[in-house]
């Protein structure tokens, strides 16, 4: 990791200051948090549950009018959004749903090539229903990209998958953001997945971003000594003991 | 290793033998089952008139109910007191389904509209309809205006009530989605509301097309100088039997019409829904 001349002359993609949200009665969930994010990069989000990732997460995808609280955001003007759920409206079919929202003649076309790129070509046609829970969120992930966000965000979107599909849908996320580069934000409570796929992995604990470390593996493999040495410390930040882990 | 070799040739043999759970649903779909029930009475009251378990001072038998349909259709015009009455019904429910809708929605969507409308229209649902008659006399007077009115009125609460209820219920995620996706909100009515109050229209719209035919057949008993009802009316007073059973098929072969052409486009448009229907 030498200079990283990006990160000084780019402006970010994301800027958080002093950001505060709670809810009315338990005090708190962020308080004074700062986060930049430059173009491009993957930022991975940690922390344990109820420490607020989703909260941020609502934050900057503008979706928290009903929560308390204060601070300085910008983020760019096109920002996508990966929800847990594949969030399909499953009473349009599976192109319409990618393109759902979207303006322009070339629509339906740019639709099927991102479903393309997602591998579900020829399924543009099927009802969400009919589809497996790891395609239906592969469909929202075309939902996405098709949008050309700058930013996506999302909230532990392989959650609900097997380990199996998730391992396939770690490799499609990186090489879709690999091509298309929008800068993004993950949550997830999986360490190996963080390090997996991100550049830089960010702990939340009591409101603020606490651990900041920036994985540069050449090889993501969990063969390498450095993998593992970087997940011991993330479980460590986490609190989660040698005694845990046997 | 021969009886091995005997065993696996039979299970790889061409009989299916596959594991099935026993159903909970109603099952497949019995092709015309919509006509099976209407068949199964009209033979029962053949067989009853027939056998002279039917007495025609009860119940006209079916083939005498066929000549006077004939004779009606030849000598008084029938077919122009179908047309009249369908008219009369199809523009009543046509005005109570749009204006049911339209409430519904402008209710649903907005906390102004749901405080000026949800209030009176549930008042109004515990007042019979027919039991406004009266009144939309002395508004309307006795010609065709008080007898749509009443017709859409009738129509126009199980519309509302079904349509506003599918509207409610839509999940709130789907919002949260559109808003995230930045579309306005006549996209979103259109693409999100609409679809997801549909089962709920579609519900709403077989009670309202049976509702439509009851205010029909109550309001043709005023004065009417057409329809369906009029020749009921007419048949009543030279005590004509077979007349009045022709006037009260006709209502019900329009109420099982509008009915089945209800639920085949609920069929059609809700392709997407999987329910123990299918
Ligand atoms: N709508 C809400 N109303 C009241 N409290 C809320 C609401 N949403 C979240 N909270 C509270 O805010 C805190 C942070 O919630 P948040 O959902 O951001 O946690 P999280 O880090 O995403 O957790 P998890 O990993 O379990 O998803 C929690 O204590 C939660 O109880
Ligand atoms: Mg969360």
């Amino acid at each position: 990791m030498a200079a990283d001349p990006g990160h000084l002359i780019t402006a970010p993609a994301v800027r958080v200051r002093n950001l505060h949200r709670s809810f009315s009665r338990n005090g708190g969930v962020l308080n004074g948090l700062d986060l930049d994010i430059a173009p491009g990069e993957f930022v991975a989000l940690i922390g344990r549950s109820g420490t607020g990732k989703s909260t941020l997460l609502r934050a900057l995808a503008g979706l928290d009018r009903d929560v308390e609280g204060y601070g300085q955001i910008t983020v760019p003007g096109a920002v996508s959004v990966v929800f847990q759920d594949s969030r399909l409206l499953p009473w349009k079919r599976v192109l319409p749903n990618v393109v759902f929202g979207l303006r322009g003649a070339d629509a339906d076309r740019r639709g099927r090539d991102a479903l393309a790129e997602v591998g579900l070509e020829g399924r543009e046609r099927a009802w969400p229903y009919q589809l497996s829970g790891g395609e239906q969120q592969r469909v929202s992930l075309a939902r996405s990209l098709v949008r050309e966000p700058q930013l996506l965000l999302a909230d532990e979107p392989f959650g609900a998958l097997d380990a199996l599909t998730r391992i396939r849908m770690h490799a499609l996320l990186r090489k879709l953001c690999e091509r298309h580069r929008p800068a993004v934000l993950l949550v997830t409570h999986d360490v190996d997945e963080a390090i997996a796929l991100a550049d830089r992995v960010i702990q939340l604990d009591d409101g603020v971003v606490r651990t900041d470390v920036r994985v540069d593996l050449t090889r993501r493999s969990r063969h390498d000594p450095r993998f593992a040495e970087l997940r011991a410390f993330l479980l460590d930040e986490l609190g989660v003991t040698e005694e845990d882990r046997r | 290793m021969t009886a091995t070799l005997h065993v696996s040739e039979r299970t790889t043999d061409t009989t299916d033998r596959r594991v099935l759970r026993r159903r909970l649903g109603p099952g497949r779909r019995i092709r015309f089952s919509f006509w099976i029930g209407p068949i199964v009475l009209l033979a029962v009251w053949a067989a009853g008139s027939a056998t002279g378990l039917i007495k025609p001072a009860i119940l006209t038998a079916p083939w005498d109910v066929v000549t006077a349909f004939q004779e009606q259709w030849t000598d008084h015009d029938l077919l122009g007191n179908i047309l009249s009455s369908l008219a009369r019904a199809a523009l009543g429910l046509g005005l109570g389904v749009l204006a049911g809708a339209v409430l519904a929605v402008v209710s649903g969507l907005s906390r102004a509209g749901e405080s000026l409308i949800d209030g009176p229209i549930q008042i109004k649902r515990s007042v019979p309809t027919l039991a406004l008659i009266p009144l939309f006399i002395a508004w309307f007077g006795i010609g065709q205006e008080m007898k749509i009115v009443t017709i859409a009125l009738i129509s126009m609460v199980p519309i509302y009530v079904h349509t506003h209820n599918g509207l409610r219920g839509i999940d709130g995620r789907y919002a949260e989605l559109a808003e995230t996706i930045g579309i306005g909100r006549g996209e979103f009515v259109r693409h999100v509301v609409l679809p997801g109050a549909l089962p709920g229209f579609l519900l709403g719209m077989r009670f309202a097309v049976t509702s439509s035919l009851l205010g029909l057949v109550v309001v043709e008993q005023y004065n009417a100088t057409s329809g369906v009802g009029h020749m009921i009316t007419l048949a009543e007073q030279y005590g004509q039997t077979d007349v009045i059973v022709v006037g009260l098929v006709i209502y019900g072969v329009f109420g099982y019409l509008a009915d089945t052409a209800v639920r085949l486009t609920e069929r059609r448009a809700l392709a997407w829904r999987r329910t123990l229907d299918t």
